[in-house]
């Protein structure tokens, strides 16, 4: 009999306080019946059976019924539920769509076979930190070390391709044959490259990406063996990579060749430009690889104490790379939307609690009726989880909108894909976080409903609200109050940055200015004369288009190319290798500076007639005469650098070569001529810049025309104004600040609306004591105060501590500010500004209404 | 719910139940026990099977719990006893119509036999 009882536990309570006596009965009988171990067993199994199948019916019909329930008081309180469905919509696609994001980015295994073993190798020096290796360095680490299962090499590559359509410029990269096998990919179609391929003098081949082959060939299978001319030489497609592979990053990743490194390559030892890619041997940490790079790091300095001067090595995981700002942005954006979820659950709970007790007598008579306690619980917690549930279903839909916008933060620095998508995992997240905000905002009126199941909700009518309570519910609203001043003062910070950066001068006029890229191939272009003969006549023709003022080529942009770094040395000046004698380095044609409106504060520009026969000159920033001659003239003065001594001809404004947001180093510009055949050739001069008054719709055909018509062959990539590559500079704040804005702008009117909830409902619930208090000779102004006094300190107290977490939440991300104090204090009065705001603006309706309140009506009512 | 045919077709537990109730009012043990009887101990309800028919019923309107108790001597404490409503022998006569227009239909193709 006592497993019978179990076995009724199966039923919801109320039907087993309602029947299980006389189903107990009846079952007793019938054990009576019979007798037998095999006819009790029997029993028994069917038994169990039939109480799990009526169970499961009984409770099924009992959902049903709440359901329906549920369908007729939401229908009845459209607003109430609009608002709640809303609310939790807000909070759990805020969250799915930050956890998207923040976990694509931060988490996400990357997309290789066990990438935690894979690492970087980087040189280490004193002034730049992690830094490509050379060759010979390269060699020497790894093949000192006993760390890794296997390394490979790469460098960023772009070539010219000239096919059958117009000549097109491709980012790739240079790999060495043992990169992919180290990475541990394979490639969809054909082979990847051998040993055999990587050697110099090698009979050129190619692997495409997938993008790229569907793009160009329609994912045609027989571009295998296809022979394809790239920078004028030709080069077989032996296979094609993975969709999903794109590497090293996802802008640079259109085709892969061999590195094919020569015993040339190996003797500078400070030419560096190759990264390296190691996977680590099973079973040895990162922090083991780095000991032991120190330690052959240290043998090759000893080994080569003047090229290797104060070279360090180390290995970073993959995820090194993201910069600070970018791990930051997106925890600040994590916690964003974690204090919009919990808001939204604030509010509802309130709303929830209102609701709770504008129905205690809806409750008492049910109860009064004979519906017992578990069903009244019940039957609330259905009615929360349906608006947890609905409100979820709508979250994911705002989450699926949310996701693209949210992927403009995804970093370029990453060998992935550019947007993270809503999948499955995160629709998990997403129906955990819908659970567990409808247990949230749930628990509070079912606790109300199962503590009070009395009759008391009956006799005291609906005036009840009492102190505890409204205690409670106003703590729930100072808290969105904290909430909603924390996001404001953060998202008022990064605007208060935004600006700053955006006054910062560039140093140089980007209005009016157009730039294109042509990328001169090898060996074609390898003598200085001939790319001469290029340049001067492409400059002719576009100087005398009309409205067009002046134009120049130069070897990078500034703010495109950030590096381009170069040593000089001061003659009689003794240098150690600590000292930051870096430069940045240009060769350019003359009409850069006016092109670009720099100031030319002594001296001249660059000059046609500075050839190779002529003295060597170099144009300087002021930061660079500051730096080795203060206060003293410089025209007429020497230095070396790129292997030459130059005389300095003339000093010009520093521009920001390294954006807006970071000092860059002196600025040193030498003249396009001055540079034996096929020397420093990544610094030939590549990018036009035309300042004209013509439209660049109108200024760009006549400038391609030209181009096509100079040399049929060569292709043009990276057409844009110099406006829109500053204005890239504070793109990603600028979506910064919009999705933090918008959060904090979802906070604002959630805490408003709470505001305005818990004012209207103590107003409408103090009704018949305001009409006494009106009767009895109260002023309008002291009703007004009252209701406004409630306001007021419901935001006062919400200020203060939002104020002091709002400045510890500004510590955590300075990194973001761009120098803007994390206290700083206009942001700080703007914050609390918009919270009088708020707080006037929720309470404006709930003060009319009780200055409306009629005494006589507002007495009698009460009964 | 006003319609009886929107019932229809009754599962056949509370088609036997309000068979059972149609003549007099009983607890719970007495509808099985009749049930028993009328069906010649081929159909014994098992207690859940009847209780949450019950249960529904009582939500459908088809059963009242009855206040009326029988004869002090016939009457045992703690037993809840079970009226038909008007609507649930409504319910009950649809049913009826529908098993007996199906019986005819059946019989014009030779599926049962002939009305003895």
């Amino acid at each position: 009999m006592r497993l019978y009882r179990i076995l009724l536990r199966l039923y919801p309570s109320s039907f087993r306080a309602e029947y299980g006596e006389e189903m107990g009965a009846i079952f007793a009988r019938r054990r009576r019946d019979v007798s037998g171990p095999l006819a009790i067993a029997a029993l028994w199994t069917e038994t169990a059976a039939e109480v799990i199948g009526n169970a499961a019916v009984v409770h099924w019909d009992i959902l049903r019924q709440d359901l329906r329930y549920t369908a007729r008081t939401l229908s009845r309180a459209r607003g109430f539920a609009l608002t709640a469905i809303a609310i939790v919509a807000l909070g759990v696609g805020a969250n799915t769509a930050a956890f998207s994001v923040t976990d694509f980015v931060l988490f996400r295994p990357l997309p290789f076979p066990e990438p935690d073993r894979l690492v970087k190798l980087w040189q280490l020096t004193p002034n730049y930190g992690n830094q490509q290796l050379s060759p010979a360095n390269y060699r020497d680490l790894t093949r000192l070390s006993t760390s890794f299962e296997r390394v490979g090499a790469y460098t960023n590559s772009s070539m010219n391709l000239i096919g059958d359509g117009e000549p097109e410029r491709l980012q790739g990269a240079a790999v060495s044959f043992d990169l992919f096998p180290t990475l541990g990919v394979q490639p969809v179609i054909g082979r990847l490259f051998t040993a055999a391929d990587d050697r110099e003098g090698a009979p050129g081949t190619v692997l495409l990406s997938y993008r790229f082959w569907q793009a160009a060939y329609a994912g045609d299978e027989s571009i295998l063996g296809r022979r394809l001319t790239l920078d004028d030489e030709p080069f077989v497609v032996v296979g094609v990579m993975p969709r999903d592979f794109q590497f090293p990053t996802r802008t640079s990743s259109e085709f892969w060749r061999p590195l094919r490194l020569g015993d040339g390559n190996y003797e500078d030892r400070t030419d560096t430009f190759l990264y390296g890619m190691g996977r680590l041997k099973p079973g040895v940490a990162l922090e083991q690889a780095r000991a032991e790079m120190q330690v052959i790091a240290a043998q090759l300095e000893r080994q080569y104490p003047k090229d290797n001067d104060h070279i360090g090595a180390t290995v970073t995981d993959l995820r090194a790379e993201l910069s600070r700002q970018s791990r930051m942005l997106l925890f600040a954006l994590s916690g964003a939307a974690s204090c919009v979820l919990l808001i939204a659950c604030a509010n509802l709970a309130n709303l929830l609690l209102a609701r709770a007790l504008g129905r205690r007598q809806e409750l008492a008579v049910r109860t009064a009726m004979g519906a017992g306690r578990e069903r009244l619980v019940r039957q609330l917690a259905t009615e929360s989880l349906t608006l947890a549930i609905l409100g979820g279903l709508l979250g994911v839909g705002v989450a699926v909108v949310a996701v693209p916008l949210l992927g403009q933060l995804v970093p370029q620095a990453l060998p992935m894909a550019e947007m993270p998508s809503v999948d499955l995992r995160v629709l998990g997240i997403a129906a955990l976080l819908t659970a567990l905000t409808g247990i949230a905002f749930g628990m509070v009126p079912v606790m109300r409903a199962g503590g009070e199941g009395s009759l008391g909700g009956l006799r005291e009518g609906a005036r009840a609200g009492g102190g505890r309570k409204e205690r409670l519910r106003s703590a729930l609203v100072v808290f969105e109050v904290v909430a909603s001043v924390v996001l404001l003062v953060a998202s008022g910070l990064l605007i208060r940055a935004l600006w700053k950066v955006q006054a910062t001068d560039p140093g140089f006029r980007a209005e009016g200015v157009v730039s294109l890229r042509t990328a001169l191939p090898l060996p074609k272009y390898e003598s200085t004369a001939k790319r001469a003969e290029f340049y001067t006549r492409v400059l002719t023709d576009v100087r005398a288009l009309p409205g067009v003022t002046s134009a120049a080529y130069i070897s990078f942009l500034p703010m495109v190319m950030r590096g381009g770094i170069w040593p000089v040395t001061i003659p009689g000046r003794a240098q150690k290798a600590t000292d930051d004698d870096n430069v940045s380095l240009r060769f350019l044609t003359p009409g850069f500076f006016a092109t670009l409106g720099i100031p030319v504060h002594a001296g001249r520009d660059i000059r046609d007639s500075d050839t190779a026969d002529a003295e060597f000159v170099a144009v300087v920033s002021e930061s660079l005469a500051r730096r080795y001659w203060p206060g003293q003239s410089v025209l007429g003065r020497h230095f070396s650098v790129a292997f030459h001594d130059r005389a300095i001809v003339g000093v010009v404004g520093d521009i920001r070569v390294r954006g807006l947001e970071r000092e860059s180093e002196p600025q040193v510009y030498l003249s396009y001529k001055q540079v034996p055949d096929g020397s420093i050739i990544n610094y030939t001069p590549k990018d036009l810049v035309v300042k004209s008054s013509t439209p660049p719709e109108h200024l760009v055909p006549a400038i391609r025309g030209i181009i096509r018509r100079t040399d049929v062959q060569q292709p043009i990539s990276d057409v844009r104004t110099l406006n829109a590559v500053v204005e890239m500079e504070t793109a990603s704040r600028t979506v910064q600040v919009r999705i933090l804005g918008a959060f904090a702008a979802i906070a604002f009117l959630l805490a408003a609306v709470g505001i305005h909830g818990l004012l209207s409902f103590s107003v409408s619930q103090r009704t018949a004591e305001i009409g006494v208090r009106i009767a009895l000779g109260a002023q309008r102004g002291n009703i007004l105060a009252m209701v406004l006094r409630q306001g007021a300190w419901l935001a006062a107290a919400g200020v203060v501590p939002g104020v002091v977490l709002a400045y510890a939440a500004g510590r955590m991300m300075e990194s973001l500010l761009a120098g803007v104090q994390p206290g700083d204090a206009a942001t700080y009065l703007a914050a609390a500004g918009l919270c009088l705001v708020m707080t006037i603006g929720g309470s404006l309706v709930p003060t009319v209404r009780a200055l409306r309140i009629d005494p006589v009506r507002a007495i009698r009512g009460s009964d | 719910m006003s319609n009886p045919d929107s019932l229809l077709p009754l599962p056949p537990a509370t088609f036997h139940i309000l068979v059972a109730l149609a003549d007099d009012d009983r607890h719970g043990y007495a509808i099985i026990q009749d049930i028993a009887a009328r069906t010649g101990g081929e159909l014994k309800l098992s207690a859940g099977t009847l209780y949450r028919s019950i249960h529904r019923m009582l939500e459908q309107g088809l059963l009242a719990e009855t206040r009326e108790r029988p004869a002090p001597e016939l009457d045992d404490e703690r037993r809840r006893y079970y009226r038909i409503t008007p609507f649930g022998t409504a319910v009950a006569k649809a049913e009826a119509r529908r098993l007996a227009q199906l019986l005819r239909m059946a019989r014009a193709r030779g599926l049962a036999p002939e009305k003895p």
